[in-house]
């Protein structure tokens, strides 16, 4: 059922298509980030297609591939039991999409998760995107493959702790001036 | 009560109106009439609501990245503390994703035990659900009356996986531990006990007056915004929409036991309360059934790429040992590729977005967790509405922070 999802937004925009296939089960899509709000306006539209819900938005990191990001879009319908999952994919310089907030009101919470953890910006969007999880002065964006898994970002300065599995001493974010992603060495202390 | 979504501007043309200016008003983080650590900035017009900006995150604990550097199979307790009320559903549900990805047939019996240890979470978390619902509404007695209902349930949970929430139960390929001897006939027993307490809080609540008029018409949705915004597990549901997974894609053995779908009407509080107690009775019947189905057979795959060894094969041959050796030293290898599993959690959709570059760790793990669409749906619901409407439809969304904040 989701092969003829996917033939038939392949038909309908030959252009806009960069690759077509199914993995597992799960057909998907990707499309240029240009005709991406077509593509989703047709998908939300189309009698046969008929994806009214949308399941979720999600970003991976690619660091080592051009374009870096990729955004996934995971889109269902209820009335045909059918998936379809869209992707497109964004440069580091430009990491910016269409927001698609006014189509399916539901992803306004994926976008401010784009946004906070992978540094997404979207465009057009009625109100501007905040963060979704964490505090509004974070530097950084932490899922991106970049951000040290260790980073710290303290908003008060943290003590001076002997921590056995972080490494002895203060932590990066005790001084304010610190407070950028610090990656932290895991030094396990020497134990006598 | 204040009708929903209808325009505040138009007002009796008798009525001398003073102009007033909106009011901002901080509930949160921690606020005695709601559970869970979430700020709302709330925007007030007299007594209602113009504007709702929910702030989350006091919970985030980096799930994702923390998943991203570890092997697979240690991302599993960190599956745990998404919804720490239903862990088990997260566990399954999570390997049911990595066997997706890794093309693996979990064996019959394990999905029999699979099957059960979700549909006891679900009555918990439905349990919760609802007795924190009516506490916050002023009946603390069908509170205590959930709490011990869980707790039996829990009790038996613990004695299954040895933990009462923190569970970390099942395998990749199956579960790691059968059933304990005698463990039927006491979730038996303990289901009827379940049921007696279920069967109070439904006669204390879904007839009383107070209750009715604090849930009905209030936090209405209907279908097509439903829908739109991603709703997905009871509060669909209550608006009439006939979604479920365990039944639109059956998985495990939802295929091989009969239960039906309870589904609302009105879409509004009560709607999602009354699916609740009365999934709370399918799930009974899905646990009963499978009892009487389940038979004796493997738990886990036999394949030493993904499972670990017996351990009588591990002590004496050389094949156990290297392949207990290579499955601890440098975790379960997932072919490289990508995929979308979802499973029926108790509150909707859990959904898992899993990326593996054939390393032996998660290159991305992307949690669909069912309360994030529920949250921001949940402006929409109370728009408009006085500010007491509020509780009833922030309980009946039922936003557990652990999944939502990740």
């Amino acid at each position: 059922m989701s092969e003829k999802a996917l033939q038939r937004v392949a038909e309908k925009f030959p252009e806009a298509v960069v690759h077509g296939y199914s993995q597992h089960g799960d057909e998907t899509l990707v499309i240029e980030r240009g005709s991406l709000m077509d593509v989703l306006r047709f998908c939300h539209d189309d009698a046969e297609l008929d994806l009214k819900m949308p399941a979720s938005l999600t970003c991976v990191d690619y660091i080592d591939e051009k374009p870096r990001f990729e955004l996934v879009y995971t889109l269902y319908s209820i009335t045909h039991r059918h998936r379809l999952r869209l992707k497109v994919r964004v440069t580091e310089e430009d990491p910016s999409v269409p927001s698609a907030i006014g189509l399916y009101r539901g992803l306004d919470y994926w976008e401010k998760y784009c946004w906070d953890m992978y540094g997404i910006q979207f465009t057009d969007r009625p109100v501007p995107v905040k963060r979704l999880w964490m505090y509004e002065e974070f530097e950084g964006h932490p899922l991106r493959k970049d951000y040290p898994l260790r980073g710290r970002q303290g908003l008060i300065p943290e003590r001076d702790v002997q921590d056995i599995y972080r490494g002895p001493g203060p932590g990066p974010g005790s001084v304010p001036s610190q407070r950028a992603a610090v990656a932290r060495p895991s030094q396990l202390p020497v134990v006598k | 009560m204040a009708k929903q979504h209808e325009n505040l501007a138009v007002a009796d043309a008798l009525e001398a109106k003073l102009p007033t200016k909106t009011m901002t008003l901080n509930m949160g983080p921690s606020h005695p009439a709601s559970h869970g650590t979430v700020r709302f900035n709330i925007e007030l017009d007299g007594e209602n609501i113009v504007k709702l900006d929910p702030e989350i995150g006091f919970l985030h604990r980096g799930f994702e990245k923390s998943c991203e550097n570890v092997s697979w199979s240690q991302c599993l307790p960190y599956t745990d503390r998404l919804n720490y009320v239903s862990a088990l559903c997260n566990n399954f549900g999570f390997l049911s994703a990595v066997e997706k990805l890794a093309q693996i047939e979990v064996p019959l019996r394990a999905q029999y035990i699979r099957t059960i240890g979700a549909e006891i979470h679900r009555i918990c978390d439905h349990l919760t659900c609802t007795g924190a619902m009516a506490m916050e509404l002023g009946g603390f007695s069908p509170f205590l009356y959930a709490i011990e209902a869980r707790d039996l349930l829990w009790d038996r949970i613990a004695e299954l996986t040895g933990a009462r929430l923190t569970t970390t139960y099942g395998r990749i390929g199956g579960v790691n531990r059968d059933l304990p001897e005698g463990w039927i006939q006491r979730v038996k027993d303990s289901l009827d006990r379940v049921a007696q307490l279920r069967d109070e809080i439904d006669v204390l609540l879904t007839h009383n007056r107070i209750f009715l008029d604090r849930t009905r018409h209030t936090g209405v949705i209907t279908k097509e915004d439903a829908v739109n915004f991603g709703f997905t597990g009871p509060c669909l549901r209550a608006t009439g929409v006939d979604y479920d997974i365990r039944k639109a894609h059956p998985y495990w053995v939802y295929d091989k036991v009969d239960f039906s779908v309870p589904l609302g009407s009105q879409g509004d509080n009560f709607d999602r309360y009354y699916v609740r107690i009365e999934e709370m009775k399918q799930s009974d019947s899905i646990i009963r059934q499978c009892f009487e189905q389940i038979e004796p057979g493997p738990i886990l795959v036999d394949d030493w790429r993904y499972a670990l060894p017996p351990k009588p094969e591990v002590y004496s041959t050389i094949e156990g040992v290297i392949g207990h050796f290579k499955l601890i030293m440098e975790g379960i290898k997932i072919p490289k590729g990508e995929c979308y599993a979802y499973t029926e959690s108790p509150n909707g959709e859990l959904g898992w977005y899993l990326v593996s570059d054939g390393s032996g760790r998660p290159y991305k793990v992307h949690c669909r967790a069912p309360g994030i669409p529920l949250m921001g749906g949940l402006e929409h619901m109370v728009k408009g509405a006085i500010l007491p409407d509020l509780i009833p439809t922030f309980d009946t969304i039922n936003m557990i922070g652990g999944e939502v904040e990740q």
